[in-house]
């Protein structure tokens, strides 16, 4: 016998089953929006302290690539600009989603949305780590 | 035909934006959003110091010589701004999702609470980066 709460439910027992819920993908945007949230955190913290001393002892060219060319400084940013850019690009999604209303244009601009983050990510580390392999040459 | 448009005039409204005033909790949630926004133009400067610094010497200090120029630091004031008050407001969303501080009550303190922690995240970064620190 079902019970009260299962006849009140308006999903079919399969949708209950798969969890996805109306948005169709489940809370799996949500929870990845939190998780770079949460990594961004200290990553953003930390490359402010950094700029700003670098920029408190004159910011020179020598010094600043120096300091990228650090291991554990040239991993913290790759995972920043990874991290900043992932959650940019899933902030920037729920914005479209919820402002554009022309089925076309919101799958084109989703698409070229995708697009963009993934090519600034990829601009960002090639920039880090040509910096972090030149530095001091 | 007539009983449709009835029971449509009937229907309550949600508040149109342009008449109705936010409150600030509701202020602070669209400014969430609109810095999230900003944020985005604002790395893209970020990742251009990063192109110029690996394109070489010159470029790096051609980009620092217009970061110099007034209107730049404008910009980077209200980026700086912006970000934190993104942090701020961020870290409280991580606490409402435990559950915590969502009553209207609470909602409206804590809207203080970040916009005074960003002010002063703010304040104390450009104080640090502030030249009249060097001797």
């Amino acid at each position: 016998m079902p019970t009260v709460k299962e006849k009140n439910m308006m999903n079919s027992p399969l949708k209950t089953a798969k969890g996805l819920g109306s948005a169709h993908h489940g809370v799996e945007h949500w929870l990845s929006q939190k998780i770079t949230a949460l990594a961004n955190l200290p990553l953003i913290l930390w490359f402010i302290c950094s700029t700003v001393s670098l920029y408190a002892k004159g910011a020179s060219y020598e010094a600043f690539t120096a300091w990228v060319a650090q291991p554990l400084n040239t991993t913290l940013l790759v995972a920043m600009f990874i991290s900043v850019f992932y959650h940019a690009k899933l902030g920037a999604q729920v914005v479209t989603e919820d402002y554009v209303s022309c089925g076309a244009m919101k799958k084109a601009k989703l698409i070229a949305q995708k697009l963009f983050f993934a090519l600034i990510t990829v601009a960002s580390i090639v920039c880090v780590l040509k910096i972090a392999f030149t530095a001091g040459m | 035909m007539s009983d449709t448009v009835s029971q449509k005039a009937k229907r309550p409204l949600s508040p149109h934006l342009q008449v109705y005033k936010l409150p600030l909790t509701a202020l602070l949630s669209i400014t969430h959003r609109f810095t999230g926004m900003a944020l985005i133009f604002g790395s893209l400067i970020v990742v251009g110091f990063f192109f110029a610094a690996a394109s070489g010497e010159e470029y790096y200090n051609m980009f620092l010589d217009y970061a110099e120029m007034p209107i730049a630091k404008v910009i980077l004031f209200l980026w700086s701004g912006a970000l934190y008050y993104h942090m701020c407001n961020g870290v409280r969303h991580m606490i409402w999702d435990t559950g915590a501080l969502l009553t209207k009550a609470s909602a409206m303190k804590a809207n203080y609470v970040v916009l005074l922690s960003a002010a002063l995240l703010t304040i104390g970064t450009w104080a640090m980066a502030c030249p009249c620190w060097k001797g």
